[in-house]
């Protein structure tokens, strides 16, 4: 007998009854719980939570306009302009800004990441992204800086949205999704929070009103 | 992890002396009692998402077989590959053969209480493999060869001099005294340890039945790191943690970060499902889960089965009075404060942890907080009782308690018991109405004065007003 076989032995000993109907009931209604007020405004929403949480918000009227917006914010800063981006942004006109971006996943050692997102969450201010070969994880999460490019118009007000969304439009869950809530931290010593911990220290969004 | 809640009230004792300790849970008591505070009114329909959220738990561990085979059908149809752990030992014996079958030296490993139940760390040196804590936190710990004292924030019985100074010692590297300066040398030091590392090693907050996924919160971001860089993944977690659906997961969520830290959602929710696509550039090419059971399945069908809804958030011990002062270290195994105070007997034996029950004032704080409202001392004073029933109890404390259950059935007898006591202590106070000294109280009086009783006892007091109640109404 294995250890599986003891361990659910053990349980449905315990619990002396079984009701397959109904979790089957339960997995195919998959209802929400209690749901927060929906904004009036999802986007000012989602910007002042986004705020609030210590991430950056940058506008831009088009993807043309990205790359100026970015080497602009950069620079204000110091920070350096070479990063890499995932395929979807390889186009735009990064050298004409200033910026060396290349289209590759993210090493170790690069400085700047950036990424669409699959859609964001006002509710607490989140960007939602999928793993896979064009929407890597690592360029969300190595970078000292993550500037994430969000079209307004995929802001959803909660979570339960965003599941909606994924049932949606993927066949199936891909084998990461991060929902990402600014630049990482740590209150380990003395309880105080420090922005930057393993992953960035600045998560800029960019949202496109187009 | 050694259990060594035996020696409970020498270590509290010595911990409620410890002057860098007690800054240290000063500093807990502002953060996380009052980030809970500011941001747990965030959510409209508070109780109403309470209460959901202990249904959720509930209608897993109602059918929990039910839940665990659908969730291990699932993960292994997308590639993952689910294991059994009956004990602490078993886990230990599944990642050593997981991390040999890959050619496994070095293991990156992010948080997981899970692990310190099993002493997970040792085993796997003992095998030759190199295992690195990444939480800062649990980084910290595993220099100085200590074990957490929280479950949510490890190292809150450290200051900053004391990290500092370790950071020197173990780092070879000019010593810093700034918190982000000490944050950018530990970053620094990990980052390549992730990129080297063969495995990563994590818990799992939750496991999603319906999708086959494992989900952890993180705010640092190892969580991502040892689940995206090296070759093969390792998530360890208890039986118990399964959600059913994706909609559920996300009730939890609302409660879960505020409850901890404060905050209204951790930096980083990962939901993990499955091994790397041909197509991927980053991600685990082999997914490993390993569902724990080391004593959960013994609360089942029993009283104490509302214990396994527990999310670990930590709110209970950051509201209790008594964690509030001597730290969790005191506890004496992996699980500290009121909700340690109910699975380390049940884990490990009421006969090796038999003052922990007792460690509660039964204030009702941590009942009043829990996001997933487990009747926390409801289920200490039924450990109680069961001790008493077992005699456990020393003889004085049964005696006492069988004299005070004759005179409470026998009311005169009770009525001129305190009558005559009343009066005594009266008299012992003298003119400054205070004790210093009380036959069988030392543990009260030792500490500070027990005021004297200064009138007559409540129930003659109670008559005399309720007479004079009535005969004041009568008049009118």
């Amino acid at each position: 007998m294995s250890a599986r076989d003891r361990i659910l032995g053990r349980i449905s000993r315990a619990l002396q009854h079984s009701q397959p109907a109904a979790i089957e009931a339960h997995l195919a209604a998959h209802p929400r719980g209690p749901l927060p007020p929906r904004p009036h405004d999802l986007i000012a929403r989602f910007k002042e939570r986004a705020l609030l949480l210590s991430s950056d918000i940058l506008h831009a009227d088009s993807l043309a306009q990205v790359p100026a917006v970015l080497a602009a914010y950069l620079r204000e800063r110091g920070l350096p302009a070479q990063g890499v981006c995932w395929p979807a942004f390889a186009r735009l006109e990064w050298s004409s800004a200033g910026l060396q971006i290349q289209a590759r996943p993210a090493h170790g050692q690069d400085l700047v990441g950036i990424t669409g997102a699959f859609c964001a969450i006002a509710e607490t201010g989140t960007l939602m992204t999928l793993s896979g070969a064009e929407t890597q994880a690592s360029a969300s999460l190595l970078p000292e800086t993550h500037f994430a490019i969000v079209q307004t118009a995929r802001i959803v007000a909660t979570m339960e949205d965003s599941w909606d969304l994924l049932r949606k439009e993927q066949q199936r869950l891909p084998r990461a999704i991060n929902f990402i809530s600014g630049p990482s931290r740590t209150a380990d010593i003395e309880q105080t929070v420090t922005l930057g911990a393993h992953g960035p220290y600045r998560v800029v969004v960019v949202l496109l009103s187009s | 992890m050694q259990v060594a809640s035996i020696h409970f009230k020498r270590n509290a004792t010595a911990k409620l002396n410890d002057e860098n300790l007690q800054q240290a849970l000063a500093r807990l008591q502002t953060r996380f009692v009052g980030g809970r505070a500011a941001v747990i009114g965030e959510i409209a329909e508070l109780e109403e998402t309470r209460t959901a959220a202990a249904a959720i738990r509930d209608r897993v561990l109602q059918n929990l077989d039910q839940w665990l085979s659908h969730f291990e059908q699932q993960a292994t149809a997308r590639g993952a590959t689910v294991h059994w752990a009956e004990s602490g030992a078993d886990v230990n014996r599944i990642v050593a053969e997981i991390a040999v079958r890959h050619d496994v030296r070095k293991a990156a490993k992010s948080k997981s209480m899970v692990s310190e139940e099993c002493g997970l760390n040792e085993a796997l040196e003992a095998q030759g493999i190199e295992v690195i804590e990444t939480d800062l936190g649990e980084y910290i710990l595993q220099l100085a060869h200590e074990a957490p004292s929280h479950i949510v924030a490890p190292v809150v019985h450290k200051n900053r001099e004391e990290i500092s100074d370790l950071f020197a010692e173990k780092h070879r590297l000019p010593r810093k005294t700034g918190i982000s300066e000490l944050c950018r040398e530990a970053r620094e030091i990990l980052r390549p340890q992730f990129l080297a590392a063969d495995m990563g090693i994590s818990g799992a907050n939750f496991l999603i039945a319906e999708t086959g996924s494992a989900l952890i919160v993180t705010n640092e971001g190892n969580g991502r790191l040892v689940t995206t860089l090296p070759r093969v993944h390792v998530a360890i977690t208890g039986i118990e943690k399964v959600v059913p659906t994706l909609e559920d997961v996300s009730t939890l969520l609302r409660l879960l970060p505020r409850s901890a830290t404060g905050q209204s959602i951790t930096n980083y929710v990962s939901i993990l499902t499955g091994n790397k696509g041909a197509a991927d550039h980053d991600g685990p090419e082999h997914f490993h889960i390993i569902l724990v059971d080391n004593g959960r399945s013994s609360l089942l069908g029993g009283e104490m089965q509302p214990m396994l809804r527990c999310i670990r958030c930590g709110a209970c011990m950051n509201h209790c009075p008594v964690y509030q002062n001597i730290g969790g270290h005191a506890y004496g195994w992996v699980y500290p404060g009121p909700m340690g105070s109910i699975l380390t007997p049940t884990f490990v034996g009421l006969e090796n942890a038999p003052d922990l029950p007792n460690a509660s004032t039964l204030c009702g704080a941590c009942a009043a907080v829990c996001p997933v409202k487990i009747p926390l001392p409801d289920l200490l004073r039924q450990l109680r009782e069961k001790q008493m029933a077992l005699g456990m109890k020393p003889w004085p404390e049964r005696a006492a308690l069988k004299l005070w259950s004759w005179l409470a059935l026998h009311p005169a007898a009770y009525a001129l018991t305190t009558k005559i006591a009343v009066r005594a202590l009266f008299l012992a106070g003298g003119t400054e109405g205070l004790l210093h000294r009380l036959p069988g109280a030392s543990g009260w009086t030792d500490g500070r004065d027990f005021p004297a009783p200064q009138g007559k006892t409540f129930r003659e007091r109670y008559n005399r007003a309720f007479r004079e109640n009535r005969h004041g109404e009568k008049r009118a």
